[in-house]
């Protein structure tokens, strides 16, 4: 693995050359919130973010993406027939995506590209991107990602790791889409000793992360038992079922399919869709298998902490980002959630149906 | 109104103990700076956990509609416009309530306070007037009065309207508020001009619905953004579907909404949405001197009609 060693001064030339093979995205700071945003010429991705407000995975999996045009006229010859959009494949870049949000990507994966199921626009956005991290130096008191499977200088799912020592940037390059971006970036002052430098900080880093979650008692629950838990009315009482945490969870994937026609055209298009939504569930004969918000605020939890962790044999599917803590209006804790899970004892928890 | 716990906490152990209510509802400590979360008390026990500060934003009358039980209830001024609200709008019933009544000195604005500094706030300390915030390398003094939230700061029903309980002296009412100056401002703009104040107001809605889900008139069993049969809404992000939400939404709350802030304070991403509801308000106001969720005794405006109602908005 490579190293190459970054000017701070030659950085912004770096990435105005990139402009020339790549569609470039990073954090931008709009009015009071960072964001990932396709980065204009001259603008540059703001790396002092601690982290955006909403996670990254709107690059590769938008809020809102039309899969199929139809025409209803029926003068046309292809009336009526599904054709795929046209979508933009060209390659695309992230840079100064955090560790967790690289590696959420990971997790989505193994549901969107497995080999019984390939979601095509996913798996052909996540090829067409490349991912230059940014190590966390000072992470968010909220951060949990050391014990979340993930880390600050975590690499899984980057093409390269940048990593600001103060007077320069350190680069570990992880993959051969990385070794082309830099290329084209024309880094390529290689650092050969640097290797030591970057675990030092990388250690500092993980020494500051205050905040954990404890998940090894998970795998053993017995999932009815948890599922009947007591503690369930508890977690969920303050939920207004707003769908925030999963809107800004990176690891969150689930859609729902709608058409969309005006006058004689349409699209047919998918909409990120929460589980904490009563419309999520709802069947066509009006049953509502998630009828409350406990069945739903459990359904988060659940999958996240056990169904997840049972059926993939993965650790739980969160990164640790925090954003969820951060953005939940009403104050749901995942970390707590997931402390009273792990800590579940069904001989003890008298109230368990 | 550190000091209001003792009472509150005094209250809500004698109610549950006496048999009086089933339930409190009120706040626990939240887990970040200036968040605390709505929660329930059943046992004396959980009444220790209950606490009274000024992040005590969210309107506790969201977590009333249809429920069954006796419950206690700790109240702001706004809380208890729409609890009288829910009481006429028979989402729960007066005999149900222990209103513990909370005289109010409004809530801070977490969002202008996180916005105010670079690094990250680590904690907010509250003592009288003065809010403490520190982080990695800061501490600053603030006084509360120039922190609250708009809707506080334009605050003039303090104190609880309705209570069965009070928890200390009633708090002197603030003057001379002038509730509107903002929306007159965007009254006297032209259509166009209206038109992209609204675009820009609404661009970054993520469409998560917190602001209906946090907003105790929104308790319709099915909202008309989520009808599928027949579907009203588009659901992608298309500007002209987030406009329809949230227009629609504010009609709904014609003469009801007591301004109590809730919506905008969960919104994720910092919509100030109460900008329609405020001028419906304000309409409310002018047209039939209606405030919402003072009297019991008095239909509102929108489900009566009076020969003298004003009619000449109508063209
Ligand atoms: S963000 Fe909080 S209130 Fe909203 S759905 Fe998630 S847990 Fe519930
Ligand atoms: S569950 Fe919360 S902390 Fe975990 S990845 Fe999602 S948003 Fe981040
Ligand atoms: S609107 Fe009035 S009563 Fe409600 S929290 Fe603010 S100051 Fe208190
Ligand atoms: S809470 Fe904010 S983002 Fe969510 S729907 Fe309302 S205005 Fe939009
Ligand atoms: S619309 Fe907003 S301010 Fe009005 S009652 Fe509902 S939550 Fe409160």
């Amino acid at each position: 693995m490579k190293i190459v060693k970054i000017d701070k001064k030659t950085w912004a030339a770096g990435i105005e050359k990139l402009t020339a093979s790549y569609r470039l995205f990073g954090p931008v700071k709009e009015g009071d919130f960072h964001n990932f945003k396709e980065l204009g010429s001259g603008e540059a991705p703001d790396l002092d973010c601690l982290n955006t407000r909403l996670s990254a995975k709107a690059i590769i999996y938008p809020q809102s993406e039309n899969m199929f045009e139809y025409s209803l006229d029926e003068s046309r010859e292809d009336h009526h027939i599904l054709k795929e959009v046209d979508t933009d494949y060209s390659p695309r870049a992230v840079i100064g995506i955090r560790p967790c949000d690289a590696k959420a990507f990971e997790l989505v994966g193994l549901n969107f590209d497995t080999s019984e199921y390939k979601d095509p626009y996913w798996i052909k956005a996540r090829e067409a991107t490349t991912l230059i991290g940014l190590a966390c130096s000072s992470p968010g008191s909220n951060c949990f990602c050391t014990t979340a499977g993930c880390g600050p200088f975590h690499e899984d799912g980057l093409d390269a790791l940048v990593v600001d020592t103060g007077d320069h940037f350190l680069a570990k390059i992880l993959t051969e889409k990385g070794e082309q971006l830099f290329a084209a970036a024309g880094w390529k002052q290689e650092a050969k000793a640097a290797g030591k430098q970057i675990e030092a900080l990388k250690q500092e880093a993980e020494a500051k992360i205050a905040s954990s979650v404890n998940t090894d008692n998970l795998s053993a629950l017995d999932t009815t038992q948890l599922y009947n838990a007591s503690f369930w009315e508890d977690v969920s009482f303050s939920c207004i079922n707003c769908g925030t945490c999963t809107f800004v969870c990176p690891t969150c994937w689930c859609f729902d399919i709608q058409d969309e026609t005006h006058g004689n055209s349409g699209v047919r298009m998918r909409n990120w869709d929460s589980c904490m939504y009563p419309l999520f569930t709802l069947h066509g004969t009006g049953h509502n298998p998630r009828g409350t918000k406990l069945h739903r605020v459990r359904q988060r939890f659940m999958h996240k902490l056990k169904y997840y962790v049972d059926k993939y044999d993965a650790g739980i599917q969160c990164v640790g980002c925090g954003r969820c803590v951060r953005s939940c209006p009403v104050n749901i804790d995942i970390r707590r959630v997931c402390e009273l899970m792990n800590s579940f004892d069904s001989e003890k928890d008298t109230c368990a149906a | 109104m550190l000091s209001y716990i003792d009472k509150i906490k005094e209250i809500s152990s004698r109610l549950l103990k006496d048999g009086t209510v089933d339930m409190i509802i009120g706040f626990r400590r939240g887990t970040v700076p200036m968040m605390n979360e709505p929660h329930f008390a059943k046992t004396t026990g959980d009444v220790e956990q209950l606490v009274w500060d000024s992040n005590c934003g969210i309107n506790l009358a969201n977590y009333l509609a249809n429920r069954t039980e006796k419950i206690g209830i700790i109240a702001k001024g706004c809380d208890s416009r729409n609890i009288v609200t829910h009481i006429i709008e028979n989402k729960i019933k007066r005999e149900q309530l222990t209103i513990i009544g909370v005289p109010c000195k409004g809530m801070i604005d977490k969002r202008r306070i996180n916005a105010m500094f670079d690094g990250e706030i680590l904690q907010v300390a509250e003592n009288g007037n003065t809010i403490t915030v520190s982080g990695d390398g800061f501490e600053k003094k603030l006084e509360k009065d120039d922190m609250l939230q708009q809707n506080c700061r334009l605050c003039i029903h303090r104190n609880p309207v309705i209570y069965d309980e009070l928890v200390a002296e009633q708090v002197e009412e603030q003057q001379d508020i002038d509730r509107y100056a903002d929306i007159r401002e965007i009254e006297a703009l032209p259509p166009k001009e209206k038109e992209s104040y609204f675009t820009d107001l609404f661009s970054a809605c993520i469409r998560c619905y917190a602001c209906r889900n946090a907003c105790p008139l929104c308790y319709c069993p099915t909202c008309f953004v989520d009808e599928s049969r027949p579907q009203w809404v588009g659901k992608s992000q298309d500007p002209a579907d987030i406009k329809t939400f949230h227009f629609l939404r504010a009609y709904h709350c014609a003469g009801r909404c007591t301004d109590c802030g809730s919506c905008e304070r969960v919104c994720p991403v910092g919509i100030n949405m109460r900008i329609l509801t405020r001028k419906l308000e304000k309409d409310s106001f002018e047209l039939f001197g209606w405030e919402a969720g003072l009297s019991m005794d008095v239909r509102p405006p929108l489900d009566t009609y009076k020969p003298g109602d004003p009619d000449d908005f109508i063209k």
